[in-house]
């Protein structure tokens, strides 16, 4: 164990410097460089607050906040796992010459990804203090969920990234997923609105627990309560451990596959 | 005084499934599950091989195309499990990185230095030490802010090579890349492999030019289609691979 953990250490530059590379090489060539991590997100939350508030009216209070609020947490789930998938496969090239610790490249994108949530997060707040909500002192318990969607989304990123080296076509498959997944996930409607069987499917979903979880203390000033905490631990243990287990089975054979 | 055992490579063989195995796709897995397809072929690009590398020593590894050179730098590098057998290695390993394989080709060769070198291990801070060092070594003064996808591949091998030479790693693992870049700068690189060794460093040397293994190895390992061939000193093995 303390032989992996010394390993860790050892490659935590290599860390630092695959996450600063994908953000570089995103926003390489634009005017506005870094900058656009923000503005991409406030664009898009202006977009979609102009159609909401006119288009779709759902008899609810600041709809516009509630379909964003489900987009940051969403996006980020749909860009950690689908970035993480294709991470082993792209860095082939790299893991057929020297030996790096395989797990770095899953970790490093949903690092990325973790850093794309946080400025859709800001300019979340940005929109908030626009529209003049109440900004919530509940507000500060958000590292909570957000702590626990990263744990699962990491999960199941080991996973994909693990069995897409030997299954590419999962890549297709899990783009039409995360389509459906998205409206399985009440990222555009209220709960209320669902049907019975179709509401419990809802709410078999992690990532509804997550965006619950956020919205009552993003939106309501509601405390996340104990249970919707236990649950969502045990979600996010329970993906990492999966996750942990077939990527630690599998890597040694990646070489042969890539 | 025996010198310490740097790398014990003991009864190697590394076994590969060919092609009427591999499948990309779940379909392809599925269909040739049901027709029964699913055979497997076996090729060992490796079989029994054992040898030791002490402290200092320079090791040549010889043999023609396909006789499994490349694969057992890999397992020593780690890159490769081997199927049986085991390789242990003690110290830092800094593999020469064929070609800059290590490198973004989007990023600039200031950025790769940095990344590059975290993949040998090593922090920024200390990236930033040696960072002149690199420059003055690759002679790339003009280019560093210049994306590598627009360098030579004389460019590219020259700074990958200045970067893994950095510093004084225990192992070296130089993998054919000597064959690149000009007459000059491969004097050069042999002068700086040649510095490695007096300052101790134990190298693991693979080429197809056996005047260039001549000249830097003391030691032989020769490989003919997985087996070990020879393994001793580098003269008389030298002259029995020209003469065969």
């Amino acid at each position: 164990m303390s032989a992996y953990i010394q390993n860790f250490k050892r490659f935590q530059p290599l860390l630092q410097e695959l996450v600063s590379r994908d953000i570089k090489i995103k926003y390489r060539r634009s005017v506005l460089g870094v900058l656009w991590t923000l503005l991409n997100p406030l664009f898009m939350m202006i977009v979609l607050s102009v159609v909401f508030s006119n288009l779709f009216k759902y008899n609810m209070d600041n709809f516009p906040l509630y379909v964003m609020s489900g987009q940051v947490i969403f996006n980020f789930y749909s860009d950690a796992t689908t970035s993480s998938m294709s991470s082993i496969i792209g860095s082939a090239s790299l893991i057929k010459k020297i030996y790096v610790p395989k797990y770095l490249f899953v970790i490093s994108r949903v690092f990325s990804s973790f850093i794309n949530l946080m400025a859709s997060f800001t300019a979340f707040i940005l929109v908030m203090i626009v529209l003049r909500t109440e900004l919530h002192w509940t507000m500060f318990l958000v590292p909570i969920p957000l702590f626990m969607l990263v744990v699962f989304s990491l999960g199941i990123g080991l996973i994909l990234s693990a069995i897409t080296v030997k299954f590419r076509d999962i890549m297709h498959l899990y783009s039409v997923f995360i389509t459906a997944l998205m409206y399985l996930t009440p990222v555009i409607y209220p709960m209320s609105l669902l049907p019975g069987l179709v509401r419990v499917v809802v709410q078999i979903n992690p990532i509804t627990n997550y965006l619950q979880m956020f919205r009552d203390v993003m939106l309501y000033n509601n405390l996340p309560s104990v249970q919707g905490i236990l649950l969502g631990l045990a979600e996010a243990a329970i993906a990492m451990v999966v996750g942990l287990y077939v990527f630690y089975k599998n890597q040694d054979g990646f070489i042969l596959n890539l | 005084m025996e010198k310490k055992i740097m790398i014990k490579v003991d009864n190697v063989s590394m076994r590969f499934n060919l092609s009427s195995e591999k499948f990309d796709s779940f379909k392809e897995y599925v269909i040739k599950t049901l027709k029964k397809q699913v055979s497997v072929e076996e090729f060992w690009a490796l079989q029994d091989v054992s040898f030791e590398l002490r402290e200092g020593e320079a090791l040549g590894l010889i043999g023609l195309n396909g006789s499994g050179k490349s694969t057992m730098l890999k397992t020593i590098a780690g890159v490769l499990k081997p199927t049986k057998g085991s390789v242990s290695v003690n110290g830092s390993v800094a593999p020469l990185i064929e070609l800059g394989a290590g490198f973004d080709m989007d990023l600039t060769a200031a950025e790769n230095v940095y990344l590059n070198g975290a993949l040998l291990g090593y922090p920024r801070k200390e990236m930033e030490k040696h960072y002149n060092d690199i420059v003055e070594f690759s002679e790339l003064h003009d280019f560093m802010n210049v994306p590598v996808k627009n360098f030579s591949s004389g460019m590219v091998s020259r700074l990958a090579f200045a970067i893994s030479t950095i510093g004084t790693p225990d192992i070296l693992i130089v993998d054919e890349v000597l064959s690149v870049g000009d007459f000059r700068f491969q004097e050069k690189c042999e002068q700086r492999i040649q510095a490695m060794i007096d300052k101790g460093t134990t190298i693991l040397f693979v080429s197809h030019s056996i005047q260039q293994v001549r000249r830097i190895c003391n030691k032989i390992v020769w490989l003919d289609h997985g087996h070990m061939k020879r393994w001793g000193d580098a003269d008389e093995i030298c002259d029995e691979y020209e003469r065969s």
